[in-house]
């Protein structure tokens, strides 16, 4: 049978954690066809029908797609189900709000947050904050998976020729209602998805010293978290915060300025593929998950950082 | 109005979780166990709706071993009225949580029913989602604001690429961010009293949930360790190390 992949787009374009799902699905089976639900998305249908592992685009139109909710698009995707294996989308706060309301509709036992597909129904996926990672066979006969994106390759963007068939929705539910969506105003990339991030601790003594990593982040355009104690001390406002109880982070490096490493702190960042430390305390923890680590003083080391950086002045993007 | 407030025991948070040397979990034995923190303020919310009028009862609720009560209790001690715990052993599934709850839900009748948007020891985050699709009720998954109108709640949500505002009916499901509210201790005072405040205690099984895991746990080991890193000496070093070894900058 054939897996179905719910794409997740903005009606004008796919989010780009899709192309990492497509890989993570065409593992499971290369049968794979996405289903695209909005408003006006055809052009999001045809972007996902050239993406080379897609063998069949479903494209739904309606108003009541517009905004994605969870109420109208679980209905659908059930109606959907009843050909496929696999129902799949990705981990993010998307595929999180939608798959589970699929799941209890179907009956079915979810596996979230996949990190590696060993058999169409064993996957290893992280548990406590990716402090374990446990291997589950889903022994329901209809699958429903969320998959961790930063652990998939993004599938090729071009190369294929899906064929698109449109197919009918479901009735709006009207018990739920969007009202709007304030993204996040910044030149800044996103925490989550973020290649560069750089956090500071409760080392920094103050939010105002803050500027200093700030001042880096714009140079590396990093996005900017926060331990759990510089949070609680009031430095920095908590959607920054990286850790167990914050966001959990995989960026290309991340950097750890006067931050001790406590345990909760290690689970949200410690899966980044280069890290780098500052603390003037060399016993400190987070030198233990350090690729590179500096013992110093942060008030001296981020100015000089900074410095060092404008100087290098080729930084690619 | 009534809210009904789902709570979780786990692992502490501060904990570092040790790995069984067979592969079949995580130990639990001597480890300190705490209320799943987003659950914390999951009841806190509840009891700063009750303070404003706007809800007359908060019953919290537990699903879980013998002990599971204790997060019944803490509850208690913040301000919930009473307590339910339906006995459970081993690993719940969120689905069976969430038919337990279902059931619970039909004879209590809340309005509302609230718990945190995920607990930090499986991650799995589906509870809420799948209680709300079992009883037809809209969603309010990552709440980091809440607002009741009437016979409709505006929820602030906590997503991806920045907050959502979407108003749900009520009856409701939220599940809880942890930028809602700060949670309140208890104070010795109110822990006295939560002693005395009524747990009615069920079995899961009288409640004719079928509680068998349909997820078989094969393996449960530690992640891959990080090669150890090195000391650089001074920043110019950093600087270089991270543009031509690793390549990153």
């Amino acid at each position: 049978m054939s897996v179905l992949l719910i794409a997740e787009h903005n009606n004008k374009e796919l989010r780009p954690f899709t192309f990492n799902a497509v890989t993570a699905a065409s593992k499971i089976d290369s049968d794979l066809h996405v289903l695209v639900a909005g408003h006006n998305c055809a052009d999001v249908a045809k972007a996902v029908s050239e993406i080379s592992l897609v063998k069949k685009v479903l494209q739904v139109e309606a108003e009541h797609y517009e905004n994605f909710l969870p109420e109208n698009f679980a209905t659908l995707v059930v109606k959907v189900s009843k050909n496929y294996s696999h129902i799949i989308s990705s981990a993010n706060t998307f595929g999180k709000n939608l798959m589970p309301r699929v799941s209890a509709l179907l009956n079915i036992s979810q596996v979230s947050d996949i990190i590696k597909v060993i058999s169409p129904d064993t996957f290893v996926r992280p548990i406590y904050a990716g402090n374990a990672f446990a291997t589950v066979k889903s022994t329901d006969e209809k699958k429903c998976i969320t998959i961790r994106p930063t652990s998939f390759d993004a599938a090729p963007t071009s190369g294929g020729s899906a064929t698109i068939e449109k197919i009918d929705g479901t009735e709006a539910s009207n018990i739920s209602k969007f009202v709007k969506r304030e993204e996040v105003k910044s030149d800044r990339p996103e925490l989550g998805t973020a290649r560069i991030v750089i956090s500071g601790g409760r080392g920094m003594q103050s939010g105002d010293n803050f500027k200093l990593i700030t001042a880096i982040a714009d140079k590396l355009k990093a996005a900017i978290g926060a331990s759990r104690a510089a949070v609680d001390a009031g430095y920095i406002t908590n959607d920054h915060q990286v850790g167990q109880t914050g966001k959990v982070v995989v960026p290309d490096l991340y950097i750890a300025v006067g931050i001790s490493g406590a345990i909760q702190h290690l689970a949200g960042m410690k899966e980044s593929k280069v890290i780098v430390a500052i603390n003037k305390d060399g016993e400190a923890p987070i030198f233990s998950v350090a690729d590179y680590g500096l013992e110093a003083d942060l008030f001296e080391a981020l100015p000089q950082f900074l410095e060092e950086l404008n100087k290098l002045n080729t930084i690619q993007k | 109005m009534k809210i009904l407030v789902a709570v979780k025991r786990v692992i502490d948070y501060n904990v570092q979780i040790r790995v069984k040397e067979d592969g079949t979990g995580i130990v639990t034995e001597n480890v300190k166990m705490s209320t799943n923190p987003p659950d914390d303020n999951a009841i806190e919310e509840a009891v700063k709706i009750k303070e404003t009028g706007k809800a007359t009862e908060v019953v919290a609720i537990t699903i879980g071993e013998e002990k599971a009560q204790e997060t019944v209790r803490k509850a208690l001690a913040v301000g919930a009225d009473r307590g339910i715990h339906v006995k459970a052993e081993g690993i719940v599934e969120p689905l069976v949580v969430a038919k337990i709850l279902q059931k619970i839900v039909d004879k209590e009748k809340p309005d509302l029913v609230f718990m945190g948007k995920q607990a930090i020891d499986d991650d799995c985050n589906q509870t809420g989602q799948m209680l709300a699709a079992l009883l037809n009720w809209p969603q309010a998954t990552f709440a980091s604001k809440i607002g009741i109108k009437d016979k409709v709640l505006e929820v602030v949500r906590e997503v991806d690429e920045g907050l959502e505002t979407i108003e749900v009916v009520i009856p409701a499901i939220v599940t809880c961010d942890l930028r809602l509210n700060e949670p309140r201790y208890a104070s010795l005072p109110n822990i006295m009293k939560a002693k005395k405040k009524p747990i009615e205690q069920l079995n899961a099984s009288d409640l004719g949930v079928d509680t068998k895991s349909r997820i078989e746990q094969i393996k449960v080991e530690e992640p891959p360790k990080r090669k150890s890193g090195i000391k650089v000496a001074n920043v110019a070093e950093l600087v270089q190390k991270l543009k031509n070894e690793a390549k990153v900058i």
